[in-house]
């Protein structure tokens, strides 16, 4: 890539083969950055400035700043009592937040064992194992309205198809109402996500696993080590890279989960989640600024669980150790 | 199938039949977009409805079809109205959001002057913000109790008056049939969900106790009081025994298929589930009648929630002079009669109840001015911006009291209390 015709060579006089490769690096990272500042950094920034104002969607320029007082501000009352209002204080707001620290921690640490077991049933040699790996891909394909919908009729109390197979089976007594009950409904919206993500999860498990390179297997087999130990002593270690990135990516989307819950549970207390709190204010209350607060504070959340885990549990994202 | 067939027969010879009539079409035709939540045969009637009044005046129009919920509606005009859309020209809007969406529609009060004093006056007022007609009505919506008029026959009952009398007469008819092998029976369904239409199933039972509106017209916060509680402790005692436990999950679909699948003896619900009652795949067909809701006790009067739908002229429309038009004759006598005749919308127009075609078509409409008129509108005016929120803390309050999260007293004092702070100095 560094250029060595005879005009490139002319233009770049002087400098270094390093100092080259820098310069037309920036060229080639550019378009990139610009998006990136577009479609990122550029909502963010405004969804920021948006929480420290009054905004309204009836009038969305003219907002004035108001400082913190969306997420703390206090009212003394007539009679002296203090009154502490805005987002950190709401109540509402925080049973989202521990109802999505929930969903996140109990679905990804599922989907991450089953997705790795699946893994490892699909790295397995046999016949047919294209059209399994295909098929087993299928829940994450579809769309999540689609299947959330889908899933809602499958639980519905009277005529859902899961309580009708539970009834027969003898496994339940008497019909469930899965959405409409607080005590059902998040385990209702635990088996939707389990079932639509473990694929995803197998597949980046699948693609660590064959990374393995096979002679290990064959010099773990020669001495004669049990499978399970061959697993946790071998296997896992060599996938723990792989595993922790895909651990992430799943965290990020389920503390930010919003689809499944909006369309399974949308109001119930007992299942609603920060991203569908701060949409509910912002557009069917018209608190908009406060919406925007509670935005802020979810991606505030997100970076300091990311931050959290990659120091913690020493992932490395650079891949420097992989070379 | 056969529906659509006739409609387009219909259509074409009203087309027909008005082409001679105003042969002279102005120059200037314009192309107008016309949103609606597409319900029932709502946008398979649409082409037909408008067609009159395209042919009169030379311009189109486009619908943009969006789903059926009304919050998901609400939600992306919202969006579209901040945004200063100008793509869409008129908005069909639900009776509860005038005060909310009321500085992106264009007044109407000087274009309907002759045409707003033919309608129903609580719903132009419903309508009505600050002195400003935000949107004209197309067509009503009240809710009415459906019963089975076969099985109260078989146990000799009459339909009932009161909601212990309709609590007493589910159970019995209930148990019965449970025990003669009709397993899957309930007494009786309505919408559980925690939703906007809990808000009005709730505000009902409430306001037909004697226990106000929520909000009075005045602005006063008036739910915590002992008959809205008992009426909560009442309709909470109904979950589980002649109501299934899920009907906490209910819409008005789930509460139909219920219903329509033979499986309910009560149900509460919206108009649009006679004529789909009534069709040939439904299991009730021509087996259930409709009422109005029963009441608290001696001395109240029934309540149902007014509903319906109006049409409102975006500011931001490049075309306001023909929207404005599409509106006064969507809300005119022409339109209203073509859209009860062929959706069984229920007319705003009083003059349209006594309309022998209607009548004949479709006899329900005559009978339902009589649950039309005791129709209580939500409180949406008088707590302006701030109704969604209101509503929604209203039916998260009722929906902990029915799944046993507290006592009515206690999450209704606790309403009082959210809706005092929400209110601040002044809606």
């Amino acid at each position: 890539m560094t250029m060595t015709g005879p005009n490139g060579a002319g233009r770049d006089e002087g400098l270094s083969l390093q100092q080259q490769r820098a310069r037309s690096a920036v060229w080639f990272l550019a378009p990139m950055l610009v998006a990136l500042f577009l479609v990122a950094a550029w909502p963010l920034g405004r969804t920021i400035w948006f929480s420290l104002t009054d905004t309204t969607l009836d009038n969305i320029y003219g907002g004035k700043f108001v400082g913190f007082s969306n997420y703390l501000r206090v009212r003394t009352l007539d009679s002296g009592a203090m009154l502490w209002r805005g987002t950190l204080v709401d109540p509402a707001w925080w049973n989202a937040v521990w109802n999505t620290v929930k969903f996140a921690l109990i679905s990804v640490i599922l989907e991450t064992v089953l997705g790795l077991l699946v893994a490892l049933v699909l790295n397995a040699e046999f016949k047919g194992r294209g059209l399994v790996r295909a098929a087993i891909l299928i829940p994450w394909a579809i769309p999540t309205i689609v299947s959330a919908k889908m899933w809602s009729w499958m639980l519905n109390d009277q005529f859902g198809i899961i309580n009708n197979i539970m009834l027969n089976l003898g496994l339940i007594d008497h019909k469930i109402a899965w959405t409409a009950s607080n005590d059902t409904a998040m385990i209702a919206v635990l088996i939707v996500d389990v079932w639509k993500t473990t694929p995803f999860m197998a597949l980046l498990c699948l693609a660590g696993l064959q990374m393995v390179p096979r002679d290990i297997y064959e010099a773990a087999r020669i001495d004669g080590i049990h499978p399970i130990k061959v697993f946790f002593r071998v296997t896992l270690p060599l996938i723990r890279p792989a595993v922790a990135v895909a651990v992430i990516f799943r965290m990020l989307d389920a503390l930010r989960i919003f689809d499944l819950v909006y369309v399974l549970t949308p109001n119930s207390a007992a299942t609603k989640t920060m991203s569908v709190i701060s949409r509910e204010n912002m557009i069917d209350f018209n608190k908009f600024a406060y919406g925007a607060s509670q935005s802020t504070l979810l991606f505030a959340i997100l970076a300091i669980f990311v931050a959290l885990y990659i120091w913690l549990g020493k992932v490395d994202l650079t891949g420097e150790t992989n070379r | 199938m056969t529906f659509k067939f006739k409609s387009l027969i219909a259509g074409s010879v009203m087309a027909a039949a008005l082409s001679t009539a105003f042969s002279a079409v102005p120059a200037s035709a314009e192309e107008i977009t016309y949103v609606s939540g597409a319900v029932g045969k709502a946008v398979e009637n649409f082409a037909a409805l408008v067609k009159p009044w395209e042919e009169k005046t030379g311009n189109k129009v486009t619908l943009v079809p969006m789903p059926a919920s009304t919050s998901d509606q609400f939600g992306q005009y919202r969006l579209w109205l901040a945004a200063g859309n100008s793509d869409i020209d008129l908005y069909q809007t639900d009776v509860i959001w005038a005060p909310q969406l009321a500085d992106h529609f264009v007044d109407l009060s000087a274009a309907a002057k002759d045409l707003a004093p033919q309608h129903f006056p609580s719903i132009i007022q419903s309508q009505t913000v600050n002195g400003k007609l935000v949107a004209l009505p197309i067509f009503t919506d009240a809710p009415a109790l459906y019963y089975r008029k076969d099985l109260l026959e078989k146990y000799g009952k009459q339909p009932p008056k009161t909601w212990d009398e309709l609590a007493a007469t589910a159970k019995e008819i209930q148990d019965k049939e449970r025990e003669a092998g009709a397993k899957d029976l309930w007494g009786f369904v309505w919408q559980g969900n925690a939703y906007e239409g809990l808000t009005c199933d709730a505000l009902e039972w409430v306001k037909s106790f004697g226990g106000g509106q929520i909000v009075e017209p005045d602005g006063k916060i008036s739910i915590n009081n002992e008959k809205a509680a008992k009426a909560l402790e009442t309709a909470k005692s109904w979950v589980g025994t002649i109501s299934p436990e899920g009907v906490l999950s209910y819409q008005e679909e789930e509460a139909r298929g219920l219903w329509q699948s033979g499986n309910a003896v009560f149900m509460r619900n919206w108009p649009y589930a006679y004529t789909l009652g009534n069709g040939d795949d439904s299991k009730v067909k021509g087996k259930f009648d409709v009422t109005t809701l029963p009441v608290g006790g001696e001395g109240d009067t029934s309540a149902a929630t007014l509903g319906g739908w109006n049409v409102a002229v975006s500011k931001y429309s490049k075309h306001q002079e023909a929207a404005i038009s599409l509106a006064m004759y969507l809300a005119g006598p022409e339109a209203q009669k073509q859209r009860a005749i062929a959706e069984s919308n229920l007319p705003t127009i009083i003059s349209l109840y006594d309309d022998a075609d209607i009548a004949k078509a479709q006899p329900i409409i005559p009978q339902w001015k009589n649950v039309f008129l005791n129709a209580v509108p939500r409180p949406s005016a008088p707590t302006l911006g701030k109704y969604n929120e209101v509503s929604s803390k209203f039916w998260s309050a009722v929906h902990d009291t029915l799944s046993g999260n507290g006592s009515a007293a206690d999450n209704l004092a606790k309403l009082e209390a959210d809706l005092t702070d929400l209110k601040g100095d002044q809606w």
